[in-house]
C-alpha cells in the first residue's frame, strides 16, 4: 500500500456517498449561519454605511451583488469542470455529483449577474445592454451552463450522462479566459476588473472592505446551496443502499 | 525491417471510406450548400434589400450562415456508424483512435467547410460585400470552417447515443462557436475597410491549431461514453 499519510483522513473519506452525506450535514449549519451574517452584515454596510462614488453616486452600489455574483458564476464554472474531470479519470461517483450540482445554481447565479449589470448599466452607460465583450461571454457562459443541463437531463443513465457533462464541462473551460482577461484584451466600455488578488485596490478601504466580505458571503451562500443539492442527490442516486432506508425509516 | 505498424494507414483509410460513402450519397452533400445560399437569400428579403445596408452585414450574414449549415451537417457525422455498429468496431480497434475521428472530421470538412468556402464569394456579390471583402471571407472561413467541423464534432460524439440529438447539438455547440464567429467576422469587415488582417486571421490560426490538438481527445472521449452508456 502506498504510503497516504500526507492526504488527511476526511479528505478521501469524502469519496464516500455516506460519509459525505454525514459531514455535509454537520457542516450546514455552520455554513448557513456564516452566509447569513456574513450576507446581511455585508449588504447593510455596503448599502447604508459606504460612501458614494464620486462619479457614479448612489448607482454604483450594486457593485456589491455584482461582483461577487459575477466571480461566483464563473468559480462555480471551474469547480463543475474540476469536478466532472475527476469524476471522468477515477469514477468517483460523489465528484459526479458535485459536478452535476453545479450546472444549475452556476445558471442563476449567471442571471444574476447579467440582471445585475443590466440594472448598473442602465444608469451608468444609458442603455441595459451593451454588446461588449465582458457581457457577451458572460452570456455565453450562461448558454454554457444551459447546454450542460440540457445533455445531463437528456441523457437516461446517470453514469453516461455525468461523464458526457463533463467532457463538455472541460471543452467550454476554454470560456473562462476569455471571460477574465476579456476586459484587458478588448478596450470596451465595461470597467476593468474591480478586484486582483496580488494588488492592493484603487478604491478605499471603506468601499471595499464591505465587498470582500460579500464575496465571502456569496461563496458562503454558494456552498449552502451546493450541500443541499448534493446531499438530495446522494439520497436520490443511493436509495437503494441500506443506510439511505434506514436513514428514511428512521 | 519494415515497420508493422503505420500512423498514417487508419488515417488515409477512415478519409477514404468517409469520402467515398459521401459520394455514394450525393443529396447529402449537397443539402448544407442549398441551406447556405438559402439563409443568404432570406436577408434581403427579410430585412431590406438596400445595397447599403446588405454590403455592411454581409460579412457576418455569410458567417452565420456558414456556421448554421455547418450545424445542420453535424447531426449525420457519426449517427450512421454509430447505427450499423461501425463506431463500436473503430473504438475496438487497436488504431488510434485520434487518427481515425481527425480523419472523419476531415472528411466531414471537405465536404462541407470546403465547398461552403469556395461558394461564399457568390454570396459575397449577391450581398453586395466590396470586393475588397473577398480575399478576406475565403480565407478567414477557409481557416475558421475546420474549427467549426472539430468543435462540432464534439458535440454530435456527445448526442450520438441519443434519438435526438438534432436540437441539442445546436444547443451544446453554439456557444463555442462565438470565438471563430466574432474573428471570422472581423477579419471580413477589416478587409472591407483596409486594416491589416494579420492579427484576426492569426487567432483564427490559433483557434484551428488548438482544435487540431484537443478536439480529437474530447471526441474520441465523448464517441466512448456514447457508445458505453
Amino acid at each position: 500500500m502506498a504510503d497516504k499519510k500526507w492526504m488527511p483522513r476526511w479528505f478521501y473519506q469524502l469519496a464516500s456517498p455516506r460519509w459525505c452525506y454525514d459531514i455535509t450535514g454537520k457542516l450546514l449549519p455552520i455554513f448557513a449561519i456564516a452566509a447569513v451574517v456574513m450576507l446581511v452584515a455585508g449588504a447593510v454596510w455596503a448599502l447604508v454605511f459606504a460612501p458614494a462614488d464620486y462619479q457614479q453616486g448612489n448607482s454604483f452600489r450594486i457593485i456589491y451583488i455584482h461582483v461577487p455574483a459575477s466571480i461566483l458564476a464563473q468559480s462555480c464554472y471551474m469547480l463543475m469542470a474540476v469536478a466532472g474531470a475527476i469524476g471522468l479519470i477515477w469514477k468517483m461517483k460523489v465528484a459526479d455529483m458535485v459536478a452535476k450540482s453545479c450546472a444549475p445554481i452556476g445558471a442563476t447565479i449567471a442571471i444574476l449577474s447579467l440582471a445585475t449589470g443590466a440594472i448598473w448599466g442602465k444608469p451608468t452607460w444609458g442603455s441595459w445592454w451593451v454588446w461588449d465583450a465582458r457581457l457577451t461571454s458572460m452570456l455565453i457562459l450562461f448558454f454554457l451552463y444551459l447546454g450542460i443541463i440540457a445533455l445531463n437531463s437528456a441523457i437516461e443513465n446517470a453514469q453516461t450522462a455525468a461523464q458526457s457533462t463533463a467532457v463538455l464541462a472541460l471543452v467550454g473551460l476554454v470560456n473562462i479566459p476569455i471571460i477574465k482577461y476579456s476586459v484587458d484584451w478588448w478596450n470596451t466600455l465595461h470597467q476593468p476588473a474591480t478586484f486582483t488578488l496580488t494588488e492592493r485596490p484603487a478604491m478605499p478601504s471603506e468601499m471595499w472592505v464591505p465587498l470582500l466580505v460579500m464575496v465571502i458571503g456569496f461563496y458562503c451562500f454558494f456552498a449552502v446551496a451546493m450541500m443541499l443539492r448534493l446531499r438530495n442527490e446522494i439520497i436520490q442516486r443511493e436509495r437503494r443502499s441500506s443506510w439511505v432506508r434506514d436513514l428514511i425509516t428512521g | 525491417m519494415v515497420s508493422e505498424y503505420k500512423v498514417d494507414g487508419p488515417f488515409l483509410g477512415a478519409l477514404k471510406r468517409d469520402l467515398l460513402l459521401s459520394y455514394r450519397r450525393k443529396s447529402d452533400l449537397v443539402n448544407p450548400l442549398i441551406f447556405f445560399l438559402m439563409v443568404a437569400t432570406l436577408f434581403p428579403l427579410g430585412v431590406s434589400p438596400d445595397p447599403g445596408f446588405l454590403a455592411d452585414v454581409a460579412p457576418g450574414v455569410v458567417w452565420v450562415a456558414a456556421l448554421l449549415a455547418t450545424l445542420l451537417s453535424m447531426d449525420s457525422l457519426f449517427r450512421s456508424d454509430f447505427e450499423d455498429g461501425t463506431l463500436e468496431q473503430m473504438l475496438l480497434s487497436p488504431q488510434p483512435l485520434y487518427m481515425v475521428v481527425l480523419a472523419k472530421v476531415l472528411a466531414h470538412w471537405m465536404l462541407t467547410g470546403l465547398p461552403l468556402t469556395l461558394l461564399a464569394p457568390l454570396l459575397g456579390v449577391m450581398l453586395f460585400l466590396p470586393a475588397d471583402g473577398m480575399s478576406g471571407l475565403v480565407i478567414s472561413l477557409l481557416l475558421g470552417t475546420p474549427t467549426l467541423s472539430l468543435v462540432g464534432a464534439i458535440g454530435a460524439a456527445l448526442t450520438v447515443g441519443l434519438r435526438k440529438g438534432g436540437v441539442l447539438i445546436s444547443l451544446l455547440v453554439l456557444p463555442l462557436y462565438i470565438p471563430v464567429l466574432i474573428f471570422g467576422s472581423a477579419a471580413v469587415q477589416g478587409a472591407v475597410t483596409g486594416l491589416p488582417l494579420g492579427g484576426y486571421f492569426a487567432i483564427l490560426g490559433a483557434m484551428l491549431s488548438l482544435g487540431l490538438v484537443m478536439a480529437p481527445l474530447a471526441i474520441g472521449a465523448a464517441l466512448r461514453i456514447s457508445v458505453s452508456g
